[in-house]
């Protein structure tokens, strides 16, 4: 009988994982709610891959407890991997085999009917490919498959590393649609990516990762609150000269060039005021355009904010 | 353990052999080589009644001399040409019966554990609710099959091949006797075993194809010499010596699996355990 859904779908608790003199994972905490969207950001090397084969029971962990699903996946590793769906990396495929053969030999696996392959490729837009050998694919086609593949078994719990990697645009979104179907049927996501725009709108939780651990969690809204503090402004105007002290301005932190003059403010408030007094000025502005929160900005101020508190 | 997803590990790694010809057709021309076409040839010199043909006939006479009574009264044959090609077709070729599926099932083995980590698909299967003995087996089945499909069909038409060409000296089909039989059913399958229990263990173990390929020649290699030894033995005396050599084959086959299964390992099939 499967086990009732725990809260938490995923939680890793002071897990330290190490490859030989190196510590892949120092105590990592994690917690992901069921039917929550995570993202795992953190340059290469943060641990994202090796948590990814823990949360598995691919790999085992040297130290911690790691919980999937309320199972153990170093005891129960066939029950957890029977409910989990991955794409890795690289896609993992059989270059030899055709698309179809890649499909049916994961249905047969997970013991789902044949009947479920052509929608499952369908779903992806690759269904016209399924008889071509894998090794003829473009890199986009060859994600879109493994996605078909990773989502065949309909699992609880999906576990993307780095999915969008080399992709088009075109299939970027239908990445981005699946993790979006998926969280709104329920299904617990978690993915790892160090692009950030990709991110966007879609985590329900985001959790920065550096040399293994865990630096910060929350949701987007959470963080920005306690990251970015202080707001930007782009600004431009017809004669830049007259955007030249800015800087010197009261309520402004700093201002700099990057194809427009970015300005941080100390708070949103003190906007009128700076815009009234660049027109008195003499400026004829022709950009005044608040920045909203981004995960990019919150990423590198959480890492500027964490490397400055160590 | 579930066999039903055993068979889907070893079906899907079948499927990938039949697809790469640079595999296959290089082992069947070997196969070939060794069933149908040296016989055919050295079966033909023998029975022409040629000079050189004569000349063998008389060097095979000489060796069939120097063998002990009981073994050269299996012997069969009116003439020496029929002697002489009798014992070119039951006894001489009988260890190419134990080397070419060994060198298939090597060429395989070495491979299937090892080239799914540089292939990355091992990811794939790490992930996967299959168990590592499932992976094991899968792997197993798929690497035995084409060595012994190879010998079991050049087994056949070596069959036809002796029949055809050395029959008429005794007016009626001989081929196979009793101790190929013996060595085709109850030996051959746990040598093949043995080896690439031990070639498995290998591939799970190194880093690259290649270093498999390396290793695996190098611990098969005095596997193939005593298997050449036992089975040119066994065709001249199939008794129940030859059952009990097949019987402890089979128990060393069987607990060289039982061994070289633990050495799958998920962290493995990732590549991060090689240490």
């Amino acid at each position: 009988m499967t086990p009732p859904m725990p809260d938490l779908a995923i939680s890793l608790s002071c897990v330290v994982r190490t490859f030989g003199s190196v510590r892949a994972l120092d105590g990592l905490d994690l917690a992901v709610p069921a039917g929550s969207v995570t993202v795992l950001l953190g340059p290469n090397g943060a641990g994202k891959t090796t948590t990814v084969r823990l949360i598995t029971g691919a790999l085992k962990r040297h130290a911690g407890t790691v919980r999937v699903l309320g199972l153990d996946p170093e005891v129960d590793g066939d029950e957890v991997r029977a409910r989990t769906g991955v794409v890795p990396p690289k896609p993992a495929l059989y270059d030899r085999l055709s698309g179809w053969d890649n499909l049916r030999f994961a249905a047969d696996i997970w013991g789902v009917a044949h009947t479920a392959v052509v929608p499952a490729a369908e779903r992806f837009g690759i269904a016209y490919a399924l008889d071509q050998e894998v090794g003829g694919y473009s890199t986009g086609m060859r994600t879109r498959l493994a996605l078909a593949r990773a989502v065949l078994h309909d699992p609880d719990v999906l576990l993307l590393d780095e999915p969008t990697a080399g992709l088009d645009p075109e299939s970027s979104r239908a990445v981005l649609d699946l993790i979006r179907e998926l969280a709104g049927r329920g299904r617990t996501i978690v993915m790892c990516t160090h692009l950030l725009h990709e991110a966007e709108g879609i985590a329900d939780q985001v959790v920065l990762m550096g040399a293994g651990s865990a630096r910060a969690a929350g949701r987007p809204a959470d963080l920005a609150a306690a990251y970015l503090t202080q707001p930007t402004v782009v600004m431009d105007a017809q004669d830049r000269t007259a955007l030249a002290d800015v800087a010197s301005q009261p309520g402004v932190v700093s201002a700099a060039w990057n194809g427009a003059l970015h300005v941080k403010l100390e708070t949103l408030d003190t906007l009128p005021d700076l815009i009234a007094t660049l027109v008195a000025q003499g400026a004829r502005l022709t950009r005044v355009e608040p920045q909203l929160p981004t995960l990019e900005h919150l990423y590198f101020e959480m890492q500027r904010t964490l490397r400055a508190a160590q | 353990m579930r066999f039903d997803r055993v068979w889907t590990v070893a079906r899907i790694d079948l499927r990938r052999l039949f697809k790469s010809r640079d595999y296959w057709i290089p082992m069947s021309l070997l196969a070939g080589l060794f069933f149908v076409i040296i016989p055919w040839i050295m079966l033909s010199i023998v029975t022409s009644g040629s000079n050189a043909a004569s000349e063998l006939v008389r060097q095979i006479g000489g060796v069939l001399d120097a063998l002990p009574g009981p073994v050269r009264d299996n012997v069969q044959g009116a003439t020496p040409a029929a002697r002489a090609a009798y014992a070119f077709a039951v006894y001489l070729l009988a260890p190419v019966a134990i080397i070419v599926p060994l060198t298939i099932s090597s060429a395989v083995g070495a491979h299937t554990i090892v080239g799914e980590r540089e292939n990355g698909t091992g990811e794939f299967l790490a992930h996967s609710p299959l168990t590592e003995k499932e992976i094991y087996l899968g792997k197993l089945i798929a690497s035995l099959v084409p060595g012994y499909l190879a010998t079991a069909v050049g087994f056949g038409l070596y069959s036809l091949v002796v029949n055809l060409k050395v029959a008429g000296e005794f007016g009626r089909w001989f081929f196979p006797t009793s101790g190929w039989w013996l060595l085709i059913v109850w030996v051959v399958p746990p040598f093949i075993a043995i080896a690439l229990s031990v070639i498995l263990w290998v591939s799970s173990r190194v880093r690259s194809t290649a270093a498999a390929q390396q290793a695996a020649s190098l611990v098969s290699l005095p596997i193939i010499i005593a298997s050449y030894a036992i089975s040119s033995g066994l065709i001249f005396d199939p008794t129940l010596a030859a059952i009990g050599i097949g019987a402890v084959a089979w128990i060393i086959a069987i607990l060289g699996l039982m061994s070289g299964s633990r050495a799958l390992q998920r962290e493995r099939l990732l590549g991060v355990a090689i240490e």
